[in-house]
């Protein structure tokens, strides 16, 4: 089974997102760029059933999104079989719609038999990546998966529900599957097998094709901090008087341990 | 481009989800604008026709065929792509449950419609369709413009609908290709159940990723006994296995409305307020200001949760012991 995981880079949601200067976009010059989390469980899966399934191989793709080639090379550190960037002027950031479309077109020539792929990167603004490929290279989906094995031939997805509810669907590949969580926490890698990895090189570098021209079909009027629904009162001093504050609050409302 | 509100309905075990009233109420006010009707589009296996009459639509459009008997990817991509040709509505609305989250971009990309996800806000506005949605985790949000197009919509953004029913119910054939799908329901699993369920308490602390690793949960342990509540997490603590699912706040996780909740570490991304929100009294203790959870908080602390709560749990025993 040959398995793609394509996986982004995206903004670190930690920092302080600044706006640009006409108030579309957030300022991505100045921000620090992290590997989607959720690519990140979805390239542990798919590690997961490589090891237990022999003959699996596991590709990575990514586009060439600042940081990129630390997140391929620390995919291969951790047992991925190859790497892949695709080259290209990605600096503004793209639409979800473009990155599905430029992944369509290179996953089409790597005959693969199922892509998994994080259920979402917190940019989706016109929706996520894996099901607009999905739809794009009409194959199945299944998203908000937490569980993908090797069943008759193609996998057994486990889909999750609100309130921990589990469905169980078997999918004949090549499929699309949008994780949500791998079956575990995904494994650590050591700087220093990541140094290794630079240094063994093993990069494939491509030009990425050229998004389809139809873009996302929404046009962005503006991004703004969201006004707080009930701006919460912030306390101030040390840690010691906001923890003296808080205990008076909560003996105020009479919740203190009888 | 017609004028019609096309709604998915959710429905599982034989109840409607919560949240085709919110979705149904905001496509009736949609189509109150454009001059359209708002339609209800009930995909069942027969089982759960009943629900039809129940829905506050202008009408139920209900598709009947075996591949509905539960949720499948595949088989509701069919039968919505289909009604969206067929109909050519103006907009399409879905949940951002499970459900829309699979839905929606393979819909958007098989019928070359918009997609607005997250979307918290809808209005009409002569040709174009403005919509409001959340990104970056809940920091920002981002009015955007579409001709027409999908919504996924957050649980929440928009009043269920008041009166239910009468509306006129249409049978719709099933869309062709149902017989040869690429996928097969297999089970459908029930959550685990636990000793402590967390629905039930009146204070919980807390924790997200900012607790820094499974080590670190005895800090809020202890400021649990000093309260008598009890720890529950954000989804990266329950993935971790630094406590158990069961634990879990949250869109899937449990949704809780406790008298305290005490967020540590825990940004307040749409899908953990989704399951918190409404708590009567909810202080947050994160480094970051402009960390969302202080939106619906009414307490909140800047300071390292590391000092915060250890602090906290010592004033409050120190106060226990002197009463
Ligand atoms: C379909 C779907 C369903 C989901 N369901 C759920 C769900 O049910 N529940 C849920 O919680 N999430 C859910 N999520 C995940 C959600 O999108 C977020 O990823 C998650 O809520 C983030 O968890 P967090 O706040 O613990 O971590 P982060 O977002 O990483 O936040 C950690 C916070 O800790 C703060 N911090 C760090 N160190 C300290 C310190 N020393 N002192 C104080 N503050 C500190 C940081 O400033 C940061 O704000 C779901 C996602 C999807 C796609
Ligand atoms: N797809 C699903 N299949 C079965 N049950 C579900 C599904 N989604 C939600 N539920 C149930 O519906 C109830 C309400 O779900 P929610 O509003 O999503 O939290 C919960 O008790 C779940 O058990």
């Amino acid at each position: 089974m040959h398995i793609v995981v394509p996986m982004k880079q995206t903004v670190d949601l930690v920092e302080e997102l600044e706006l640009n200067d006409d108030g579309t976009d957030v300022e991505r010059e100045y921000l620090k760029f992290i590997s989607n989390e959720w690519d990140e469980q979805a390239l542990e899966e798919a590690l997961l059933i490589k090891e237990a399934s022999p003959g699996t191989t596991v590709t990575v793709v990514g586009l060439d999104e600042v940081d990129v080639d630390q997140t391929l090379f620390a995919a291969l550190a951790k047992g991925a079989d190859r790497a892949i960037k695709l080259g290209g002027d990605f600096e503004e950031g793209i639409s979800s719609h473009q990155r599905a479309s430029i992944l369509a077109q290179v996953i089409e020539g790597l005959s693969a038999d199922l892509i998994l792929i994080g259920v979402q990167s917190p940019e989706d603004l016109d929706g996520q990546t894996g099901v607009l490929l999905a739809g794009t290279l009409d194959l199945p989906h299944v998203s908000v998966a937490i569980g993908v094995e090797p069943h008759e031939g193609g996998v057994k997805v486990s889909q999750e529900f609100g309130a921990g509810v589990v469905h169980e669907i078997a999918v004949d590949g090549p499929a699309v599957i949008g994780v949500q969580a791998a079956r575990q926490a995904p494994r650590y890698v050591a700087i220093s097998r990541i140094r290794q990895a630079m240094q063994a090189g093993g990069l494939e570098e491509q030009e990425a094709p050229e998004a389809a021209a139809a873009g996302s079909g929404l046009t962005i009027r503006r991004l703004f901090a969201p006004e707080a629904a009930s701006q919460a009162e912030m306390l101030g001093g040390d840690a010691d008087d906001v923890a003296a504050r808080l205990a008076q609050i909560i003996a105020d409302r009479g919740l203190v341990k009888a | 481009m017609g004028n019609d509100i096309l709604v998915l309905v959710e429905h599982h075990a034989g109840a409607v989800h919560d949240s085709a009233a919110e979705l149904l109420g905001k496509a009736r006010e949609l189509a109150a604008a454009t001059g359209g009707e708002a339609l209800a589009v009930l995909l069942h296996d027969g089982s759960a026709a009943s629900l039809a009459s129940g829905l506050p639509a202008d009408r139920v459009l209900s598709v009947e065929h075996e591949a509905f008997a539960h949720f499948l990817p595949e088989a509701y991509v069919l039968a919505m792509a289909g009604l969206m040709a067929d109909r050519d509505p103006r907009l399409t609305l879905v949940a951002n449950t499970t459900v829309g989250m699979d839905l929606a971009g393979s819909l958007s990309a098989r019928t070359s419609a918009p997609l607005a996800a997250y979307c918290i806000g809808l209005e009409v506005e002569g040709d174009v369709v403005v919509a409001t949605n959340q990104v970056f985790g809940g920091k920002l949000h981002a009015e955007v413009e579409m001709p027409g197009g999908i919504a996924s919509v957050v649980a929440g953004a928009f009043p269920p609908a008041e009166g239910a029913g009468g509306a006129t119910v249409e049978s719709v054939g099933a869309p062709d290709g149902l017989g040869n799908l690429r996928m097969r329901f297999l089970a459908r699993v029930e959550p685990e159940t636990s000793d402590v369920d967390i629905t039930a308490q009146d204070i919980l602390i807390s924790v997200g990723r900012g607790i820094g690793g499974d080590e670190n949960i005895e800090l809020a342990e202890d400021l649990a006994g000093a309260l008598g509540g009890v720890v529950s997490a954000s989804r990266p603590v329950a993935d971790a296995g630094w406590l158990p699912k069961t634990r879990q706040v949250g869109k899937s996780g449990r949704k809780v409305k406790p008298k305290l909740y005490i967020a540590c570490g825990i940004s307040g991304a749409p899908e953990h307020l989704e399951g918190m929100r409404d708590a009567d009294l909810i202080i947050a203790i994160n480094t970051d200001e402009n960390a969302p959870i202080f939106d619906v908080a009414h307490f909140g602390t800047t300071e390292d949760l590391f000092d915060v709560v250890p602090a906290l749990t010592e004033a409050l025993e120190a106060a226990a012991s002197a009463a």
